[in-house]
């Protein structure tokens, strides 16, 4: 046989057990707080809606007619434990996200979420930072997304016009007639305001635009926000977290119209989460939670700028 | 010709821009977790050779360049074109001075050489790494003068100028590195 190296691991043994001691530090981290680990499945009947990520897909061998979906996140399945009267949780999981590969981005990756019952978005952002503080990094600085856009492309997101905004996409590298705002400003904030932005320290970014809520509270005022807030670390996404919506009505209207923005674009339909939705409606606690990528945390604590330098071993190998 | 989705970009594909044709050097994906996802891509256009950087939205798709290299063997120039000709089929190629700029201080027949097509049109030529040429001219050798130290400008026959250690005489054969243009060794014939 001809000799190959492909089977090796891509991360190093230093690497693999630095993850180890990484996890073990979450989980006392949170055995401490007394928020309790928890293991949900993987496999559902239902995807995500939400036009931006990819679910990915499999059959039982006995009913291939029965589209079964890998989890983009655990979050339906927590939020189902929370509504069951679970209090604080918090899980470890594999998720899968298709479409999804690159330095940053493995297409399975490993991720840590976290809901606390009581807790609002401010409060655990503040939690964040404690477990930051716990695994040898500093307590992030907060500015708003409006904040974030002012200082360094004096725009304030919220109310600049489409052209303008065309404007400064075109003048960075993307050639463009989109009115989708959402991508218009999604670009605006990876490839300039990021890229601004000196970071000596992590930072959080909160109140987003209300169009980017996802399964987030608003916050009536003018302009309306999304109450939700993300990490960023050396200019990298690191979390997302949120004030959990709670209103069933009001999520159920916003999967149909992510459902409908997937038709206009030509992607997959996932079924609804009835379950989920039921959960909802027989009632969620008022809480907030977060999602944190434990690769790219391990990136940044290992100074390594490619994913597959932290992980045994990617699709691509695998 | 093709087009190609975003999806299918990776390092070496070759897509139109602007009317130039590009190879791409590097593609990396931009996304936010809840957000729209993009394409950051560097590439090098082979006409220029300039690199440049564009950002596609995740999903949009590209006019494929019709780019191939081949071995071909390099036969004479007649002053104006350069000629080629692929030794399985015959088929011979006409390089401009554009096409053969770099290569051509290098090439003085039968050498094979990779020819990069554009639409069937040579758009660059890359001469053999090592070649074999000639001193024409330069200052007399200083015999015994083997060792390290010092070096002199030396004519090849093909015109280029090279550095050479001073013990080199006049028609002495020489092997070349073409990619960096430095003297490697004197060669036997």
């Amino acid at each position: 046989m001809k000799s190959d190296n492909s089977w090796q691991p891509t991360a190093s043994l230093d690497l693999i057990k630095r993850r180890a001691v990484l996890l073990q530090q979450i989980r006392d981290f949170m055995n401490n707080r007394g928020i309790i680990e928890v293991d949900t499945p993987i496999l559902s009947h239902y995807g995500i809606s939400d036009p931006y990520i990819q679910s990915m897909t499999t059959v039982e061998v006995s009913d291939k007619d029965t589209q079964l979906y890998l989890q983009t996140s655990p979050e339906y399945c927590m939020k189902r434990l929370l509504a069951a009267g679970s209090g604080p949780i918090y899980q470890i999981a594999h998720v899968f996200r298709d479409e999804e590969s690159g330095r940053r981005h493995n297409t399975e990756f490993t991720m840590l979420e976290w809901y606390r019952v009581g807790f609002d978005y401010y409060q655990l952002m503040d939690e964040v930072g404690e477990l930051l503080n716990g695994i040898g990094l500093e307590t992030p600085d907060k500015m708003t997304y409006a904040q974030s856009f002012m200082q360094t492309v004096e725009l304030d997101p919220h109310t600049v016009e489409t052209k303008l905004l065309q404007k400064n996409v075109r003048e960075h590298g993307w050639e463009t007639d989109s009115e989708d705002r959402h991508a218009l400003l999604d670009f605006v904030f990876s490839e300039v305001v990021l890229k601004k932005i000196i970071f000596n320290k992590p930072l959080i970014i909160y109140d987003y635009p209300a169009c980017m809520s996802a399964l987030a509270t608003l916050k009536p005022g003018e302009p309306v926000v999304s109450e939700r807030f993300e990490l960023f670390i050396a200019g990298m996404e690191i979390a997302n977290g949120f004030n959990e919506l709670n209103n069933a009505d009001e999520q159920l209207k916003r999967f149909e119209a992510e459902l409908h923005t997937r038709r206009d674009r030509n992607l997959a339909e996932p079924p609804i989460d009835r379950n989920f939705l039921a959960a909802l409606n027989s009632g969620l606690p008022e809480c907030a939670g977060v999602a944190v990528g434990i690769d790219r945390l391990l990136m940044v604590l290992s100074g390594k700028d490619d994913i597959s330098e932290v992980s045994t071993f990617t699709l691509g190998t695998n | 010709m093709a087009t190609y989705s975003t999806n299918e970009f990776k390092q070496g594909l070759k897509i139109m821009i602007d009317r130039d044709p590009c190879s791409i050097i590097e593609n990396e994906l931009v996304k936010p977790g809840k957000g729209q996802a993009f394409n950051r891509v560097k590439m090098r256009n082979l006409k220029t050779g300039r690199v440049l950087e564009k950002t596609y939205k995740s999903g949009e798709s590209v006019e494929g360049a019709d780019v191939i290299d081949l071995d071909l063997q390099y036969l004479y120039s007649d002053g104006e074109m350069w000629h080629f000709m692929d030794q399985s089929s015959y088929e011979q190629y006409a390089a401009d001075e554009n096409a053969v700029a770099d290569a051509k201080q290098w090439i003085k027949g039968e050498e094979m050489c990779i020819v990069t097509l554009w639409d069937n049109v040579p758009l660059s030529i890359a001469a053999p790494n090592f070649v074999i040429l000639q001193v024409s001219d330069t200052d007399p050798g200083l015999k015994g003068d083997t060792a390290q130290g010092g070096s002199k400008p030396a004519t090849l026959e093909t015109g280029a100028v090279v550095k050479v250690p001073l013990f080199v005489e006049n028609d002495d054969l020489l092997k070349i590195d073409t990619r960096t243009g430095e003297y490697v060794s004197r060669a036997k014939e």
